[in-house]
């Protein structure tokens, strides 16, 4: 199986709600530790080592892009 | 920079002179002719009914307020007549972009098939609507328009409502049989039966800037987040007539709004947007909004529409759309009613349905609002997680909120009679009539939309036959599509949008919305389906 990308929710902004939602009231040392187990949680759900790589480099290239912006605009 | 579009007189009335006993008694009086005051007047007038309808100004225009008209309420218009009036000066568009940064992020297109009367949406300044509504409402004897008629008090009977009525000539007081309260956000009528209006404000500030200028933007609404002009916040640009373009910036909550307004420092942010400075403003200024309802629309006798009973962000076209949709769900409800064709609890179900439109209408436009203005920290970074994602990713993109732009609402209504039948598409019951193009037998094009206002805008069966059509009840409309008398469906698009097979019915409301569907419809469950939608049961 390759990491899908396509938009699998039938209503996208209930599931960002839900997410946005989670973290409301929370410090943000809190809300990095809800994170932590959220992804842990998912991850094994998905319980493929392949399509977590895949995830882990698409989250990665995105950092990337950001910052390399970032040194652009200085 | 406030103009005054149109004035009205004030003229006085017999019923001025009419007191004690002897007060005037009207079936309907509407407060408020904004657009959803004069919409349903006209409704009302058009179904036969004589509507007094009071204002407390004398004047339409001033400002900067609804600007995107939808398809469902261009086709509420069409029914009303000034449809096409409204279509012929609105600048037409159905595509929206989102940029993040200098970035377009994705495109998307509101209306992306062929076949439809009308298109996604129109903009227009609210001053033209509001004055070819005014134009329509002369037209129509049965409307009794009062201009500075400005209610004061309300008092409850057991059936009317005694009315006490402020104008230049000093006060006069009627009976009404039913009122609906039109008369927006600030509603005085809301007050006077003592209705709470709770719900949630936004701190965030918002500029918006109406600006004069020709230039070569395509008719394309335009979002931004985090634009290099604007950094670290969001902008829409937006298409009206006249050359007029709507600009809305978000502030800083901290933003003095006396500084901000002020043209000097508004005209470099938008020269940098635009590229240049070769533009006039026609209205500056600073909002900051709520999004809340009031619990119950009905209060006795007294009913709230519109502005007046919900209020929702800007964000997505669903303050004067919803309460149009408001004016066509109440307004052959009331008919109905006054004409004992319906019990009075046929009424109950505008606030059914309504209320919950109300309900998605303020969900749709809080998310959008909190994503463009985060909250709290982790907000603000799973939006920009988000919008980064966004670039190569599908879900990104759809997860983007620049604004979910107003769509008519699937009503769950004890009106509604549920599928029997198995269905792969079609409106179900509770949603909306979907047009499509059709021919008629002198080879004329036409619309479903058309053949419905053809049909008188009531209850209507849309039959879809080789013949084997069943016989509609007395009293209501039908519109063939196929068979010998039928429309032709050259295209197929209303068979497709109705999922039809030869012998589907649909049975229409008054207000268009699909009350009951049939793949073999019986007289029985056509009898009952339409008893059930007119409140019989």
């Amino acid at each position: 199986m390759t990491l899908s990308t396509a938009s699998n929710f039938a209503k996208p902004d209930d599931a960002f709600r839900a997410i946005v939602e989670a973290h409301r009231g929370l410090s943000d040392e809190q809300s990095a530790d809800l994170d932590a187990a959220l992804v842990l949680v998912l991850a094994n759900h998905i319980g493929d080592i392949a399509v977590l790589h895949e995830a882990i480099a698409l989250a990665k290239r995105r950092m990337l892009d950001a910052s390399q912006q970032q040194q652009q605009q200085q | 920079m406030a103009q005054t579009k149109t004035q009205f007189g004030y003229r006085r009335h017999p019923d001025q002179d009419r007191a004690g006993a002897n007060l005037a008694e009207h079936p309907i009086v509407v407060v408020g002719a904004g657009p959803v005051g004069l919409s349903l007047a006209i409704d009302l007038a058009q179904r036969g009914q004589s509507v007094v309808l009071l204002d407390d100004a004398d004047r339409i225009g001033e400002g900067s307020r609804a600007i995107c008209f939808s398809k469902r309420s261009l086709e509420f218009w069409d029914r009303l007549g000034i449809g096409q009036r409204m279509v012929d000066k609105g600048v037409v568009w159905s595509v929206g972009k989102i940029f993040h940064g200098e970035q377009q992020l994705y495109q998307f297109n509101l209306l992306p098939e062929q076949g439809h009367k009308r298109p996604a949406f129109i903009n227009l300044q609210q001053f033209y609507a509001e004055a070819y509504l005014v134009d329509r409402v002369g037209e129509l004897p049965a409307i009794d328009l009062r201009w500075r008629n400005k209610v004061t008090g309300l008092e409850p009977r057991n059936d009317y409502v005694l009315l006490t009525i402020q104008t230049p000539d000093g006060p006069y007081r009627l009976n009404a049989q039913y009122v609906v309260a039109c008369d927006g956000a600030r509603s005085s009528l809301r007050q006077m039966v003592g209705a709470e209006f709770a719900g949630q404000v936004f701190e965030d500030q918002f500029l918006i800037a109406d600006v004069k200028m020709t230039a070569a933007f395509p008719t394309e609404r335009w979002f931004w987040f985090d634009p290099p002009f604007h950094a670290g916040r969001s902008a829409l640009l937006h298409k009206q007539p006249d050359d007029i373009w709507r600009i809305d910036l978000q502030l800083s909550r901290h933003a003095d709004p006396a500084i901000e307004k002020l043209p000097e420092n508004v005209r470099p942010r938008i020269a940098r947007m635009l590229g240049h400075d070769k533009f006039d403003f026609e209205w500056i200024s600073l909002y900051k909004f709520q999004c809340r309802r009031m619990d119950r629309f009905i209060h006795g006798r007294v009913i709230f529409a519109g502005d007046a009973a919900h209020q929702v962000s800007p964000f997505g076209a669903r303050g004067a759309n919803s309460g149009l949709e408001d004016a066509e769900n109440i307004a052959w409800k009331l008919d109905r009613v006054l004409r004992a064709t319906s019990p009075e609890t046929l009424i109950d179900s505008y606030h059914t349905e309504r209320s919950a439109a109300a309900d998605e209408n303020i969900r749709e436009s809080t998310r959008s609002t909190d994503f463009m203005a985060p909250v709290t920290r982790q907000e603000a970074r799973l939006r920009q997680a988000v919008l980064s994602l966004a670039k190569e990713t599908e879900f990104g993109k759809r997860m983007v909120n620049g604004g979910r732009l107003s769509v008519p609402s699937v009503y769950e209504t004890p009106l509604s009679t549920a599928d029997s039948d198995a269905w792969r598409g079609g409106p179900r019951p509770g949603a909306s009539m979907l047009d499509a193009p059709v021919t008629g037998r002198d080879g004329r094009s036409s619309f479903l939309t058309e053949a419905f206002i053809g049909q008188g805008t009531r209850f209507t069966l849309l039959e879809f036959g080789n013949g084997a059509v069943a016989d509609a009840p007395e009293g209501i409309g039908t519109i063939r599509v196929g068979g010998e008398n039928g429309f032709a469906d050259p295209q197929g698009f209303a068979a497709k949008r109705y999922d039809a097979e030869p012998g589907t019915a649909y049975l229409l409301r008054p207000d268009g919305y699909v009350a009951a569907r049939f793949r073999k419809p019986s007289r029985p469950a056509i009898d009952a389906a339409l008893s059930r939608a007119s409140g019989l049961n």
